[in-house]
């Protein structure tokens, strides 16, 4: 017995380390953080930073759901400009008809709902009824909405009318004692995810079928409708996010959410969700929306590495992410 | 008697701080069938692994001929001529039978491959093994003994001198077997040494010449088989005197729990109609893939079909499991792990994972899933090393108990078992033996489906038998034989009447 139990400590050991590995990264970015500039700590720099982070933190849980049940969606970024455009669009010809008021925005929040999570139900139904692998899926509908976006704006960009700017603006930029609305959205919504992936027999599904979807078709589980409902989540919370985006910037554009997908998927890996399906943490992902958000934020800081290397940056703490997780995955 | 060519001397093995080996002695001679056997976790893989080359032993020596050997990787014991054919196939399931059969060691004419050469070869292999497979299938699209045979084509393809065979009639139906047994037999006789495992001790009598049995990682008895009966075998393995492997047979009582009308699924499954009374343990023989499984699993739901199936007395709608389960109906498939178990993941996990709905409201209530793992683990003698591990790392017939505390949590009053005891070892064997006639006397009803006679002999009270998708017979009582079973399974209509 004396050999299980020291079997058991090292065995505990190993997986703690995998556990707070993102978590050691984000600390030693923040000193790093601070260390190259004293600003970096302060209020405004880090409501900045976390704010900007949400649009992306709001879909990457969303797609930890997505990736944990053993499938991808590349159309988010196209998916949230379609979107955006289409609430602007909207809002504007309302505008004209209702005059400036909150009326024109509760339908626009609503219309940005209600279309991201229709474009999230036409992926699962592609994926999931007609049985269409989901990065062929996804990859069109990445093209079309990005083709529909550019062809709605005309090639140039949608924006919202100058008034109606100004009473949908402290939806971005307000906030209540000091902490801003994205921050707080994607606070509530990381919440809410990690505990319906940890604590919900739909978390559970998810894992097992991405796991094993045979052995999940075993146990009785609904597997087409739980894969479907991942999808439809993903695209609600693309809504989500565009209501809070719109507001930001007051526009839309052909290269509005431009490559969202890719840091989206990319802080679901960092934060240690496996690619292949069947295990996810929603705060892992939270961590690595954080982690990639920081290293744009201090290349921005400081004169040291010119800020056009961020994506190579961010793409080698992606591939590193990626060779710590097989390491530990051959030990179990 | 010839030298040995392949030998341990006192080999241990450590993985970690645990020994699972302790000093082995063991001789392979050429012209040798030799049998291996003992329980899950005895040591026999681990054995098996270091002659093949696949593992480095902690301490003691491999000899080849009499001279100490380590393999630096398992090629060079190929290189030799030491091939070990596993359990799990090594084959590349989207390529060819004859790609397969030259995976790696391709027939080249100049630089380009040789595909008529290499077709014809593996096609006289195939011959050899009177295997009527086509050499350019596909061999995702041949059906599982063919599969074996193809990997015993790729081994006689080369210059053989040792062949490993972990438990290759598992997956075997009895003709399969038959012809396998005759192509050992023949390598024997041109002098390889073959070195075999299996828990069917019968077949170890019928074929091999040697027995080593291990228990706990130790040699306990090696002697030819000759000289020992099966009994001896089976208590050696096990350390203690087995009697009664089969418990008595509970008496079915007059109400229908499950009647199945006329269900066809496509390609599959013919017409097939059954009638399951509670207490009753009904058995299904028949070859692999005469149906058996498809059968049942289009009474749970699990494929779809057509034809009525009346749960007690009401219809119940095809294609849904989840119905299925909650109505009582419960499936537990041959398939442990690729649709029983999530390998990677806990006990606890795997145990509730049909029934998630019962454990808590909108939240998982972790505190009734451990409890329920608690009873699991004290109701069917699960052994557990350690409670948080990945259920991959568990035996054979461990991960087999929980597969069944898995499929009973729903307590279900109708069970189709299929394949209860595939892969486990005796021990094992008698403890499931005892819960199946346990469950059927508290009044469930059983359906027990299996390539082993003896089981179906053994357990059920009744025995249909399955040939090309249809049931062609019905066994009672007294006319349960192996001869009978047999000629039912081979589709040799006339035993009907005269069987006995």
């Amino acid at each position: 017995m004396a050999h299980a139990e020291t079997k058991t400590r090292r065995r505990g050991g190993s997986i703690d380390l995998k556990v707070i590995g993102p978590i050691v990264a984000l600390i030693v970015l923040v000193l790093i953080g601070v260390a190259l500039n004293p600003n970096f700590l302060s209020y405004a720099n880090i409501t900045n930073v976390l704010a900007r982070s949400a649009f992306i933190g709001i879909i990457a849980v969303g797609m930890t759901f997505v990736i944990t049940a053993g499938g991808l969606d590349l159309s988010v970024g196209s998916m949230a400009a379609f979107v955006a455009g289409l609430a602007i669009l909207t809002m504007n010809v309302l505008t004209d008809v209702w005059g400036v008021g909150l009326p024109v925005i509760l339908v626009g929040v609503a219309l940005a709902l209600v279309a991201g999570l229709i474009a999230g139900l036409i992926n699962g139904l592609l994926i999931t009824r007609v049985g269409i692998e989901a990065f062929i899926v996804t990859l069109g509908t990445m093209g079309i909405y990005r083709s529909l976006i550019t062809w709605l704006a005309d090639g140039g960009t949608l924006s919202l009318g100058f008034e109606m700017r100004e009473l949908y603006r402290p939806v971005y930029y307000g906030g209540i004692a000091g902490i801003s609305w994205p921050i707080i959205a994607f606070a509530v919504i990381a919440i809410l995810g990690e505990v319906v992936m940890r604590h919900t027999a739909f978390g559970r599904h998810c894992a097992a079928i991405g796991s094993n979807e045979k052995v999940a078709r075993y146990s009785s589980i609904a597997v087409l409708k739980v894969r479907l409902a991942t999808y439809v989540l993903l695209g609600l919370l693309v809504g989500f996010a565009v209501v809070m985006y719109v507001p930001r910037l007051g526009s839309a554009s052909a290269s509005t959410g431009l490559l969202w997908e890719l840091e989206a998927i990319a802080a679901v890996i960092i934060g240690g969700t496996l690619l292949k399906g069947g295990f996810g943490r929603v705060w892992g992902t939270v961590v690595g929306v954080l982690i990639l958000s920081l290293i744009g934020n201090i290349l921005n800081l400081t004169d040291f590495v010119s800020p056009y290397l961020n994506g190579a940056i961010q793409g080698a703490v992606i591939i590193l992410a990626v060779v710590l997780q097989r390491k530990t995955g051959t030990d179990r | 008697m010839a030298d040995p060519i392949l030998s341990l001397s006192s080999v241990s093995k450590s993985f970690g701080p645990i020994e699972v080996l302790h000093g082995v002695d063991f001789e392979l001679r050429p012209g040798e069938i030799h049998a291996l056997i003992g329980e899950n976790g005895a040591g026999k893989s681990t054995t098996m692994k270091i002659l093949g080359g696949y593992i480095d032993q902690t301490a003691g020596e491999v000899l080849w001929q009499g001279q100490p050997l380590r393999f630096a990787h398992s090629d060079e014991a190929e290189a030799r001529g030491i091939i070990m054919i596993h359990q799990e196939f090594n084959l590349a399931e989207h390529l060819g039978v004859d790609q397969n059969v030259f995976l790696g060691r391709e027939l080249k004419r100049g630089w380009r491959l040789d595909h008529a050469a290499m077709r014809a070869r593996t096609a006289e292999l195939l011959a050899q093994l009177d295997c009527p497979v086509d050499p350019s299938a596909r061999v995702s699209d041949i059906s599982v003994p063919s599969k074996q045979m193809v990997e015993i084509a790729k081994a006689l393809s080369r210059d053989l001198k040792v062949l490993i065979m972990d438990e290759p009639t598992a997956v075997l139906t009895e003709r399969d077997c038959e012809v396998l047994f005759r192509q050992v037999e023949r390598l024997r006789d041109e002098g390889v040494a073959v070195l075999y495992t299996s828990h069917k001790l019968s077949e170890v009598k019928r074929i091999c010449d040697r027995v080593t049995v291990l228990r706990d990682g130790a040699m306990v008895r090696s002697s030819k088989v000759s000289e020992i009966t099966e009994d001896e075998m089976a208590e050696a393995m096990v350390g203690r005197e087995l009697s009664g492997l089969y418990p008595a047979k509970a008496l079915p009582r007059a109400e229908v729990m499950l009647e199945v009308e006329n269900l066809s699924v496509p390609g599959m499954v013919q017409g097939a109609s059954l009638k399951l009374r509670r207490g009753e343990v009904l058995g299904i023989g028949g070859l692999v893939g005469s149906g058996r499984t498809e059968l049942a699993e289009a009474i749970a739901g699990l494929r779809a079909c057509s034809g009525t199936v009346r749960l007690e007395g009401k219809d119940l709608p095809a294609a849904e499991p989840h119905v299925a389960m909650t109505r009582g109906l419960a499936y537990l498939t041959e398939d442990r792990k690729g649709a029983g178990l999530l390998l990677e993941k806990t006990l606890r996990e795997n145990l509730t994972l049909p029934l998630l709905d019962r454990f808590g409201g909108l939240l998982i209530d972790r505190k009734a899933e451990e409890a329920a793992l608690d009873k699991a683990i004290a109701d069917f003698a699960i052994r557990v090393p350690e409670r948080n591990m990945a259920v991959g790392n568990l035996s054979g017939g461990n991960q087999q108990k929980l597969l069944l505390a898995k499929t009973l949590l729903s307590d279900p009053q109708v069970i189709l078992i299929d394949e209860p005891t595939r892969g486990i070892d005796i021990g094992t064997k008698q403890q499931i033996y005892r819960l199946i006639a346990d469950l059927a006397a508290e009044g469930r009803a059983i359906v027990v489906i299996s390539s082993e006679m003896p089981e179906l002999i053994g357990l059920a009270s009744r025995v249909l038998v399955m040939h090309a998708g249809r049931v062609v017979g019905e066994l009672a009582q007294d006319e349960i034989n192996e001869g009978a079973i047999v000629r039912l399974a081979m589709g040799l209509k006339d035993s009907e009447g005269e069987a006995a």
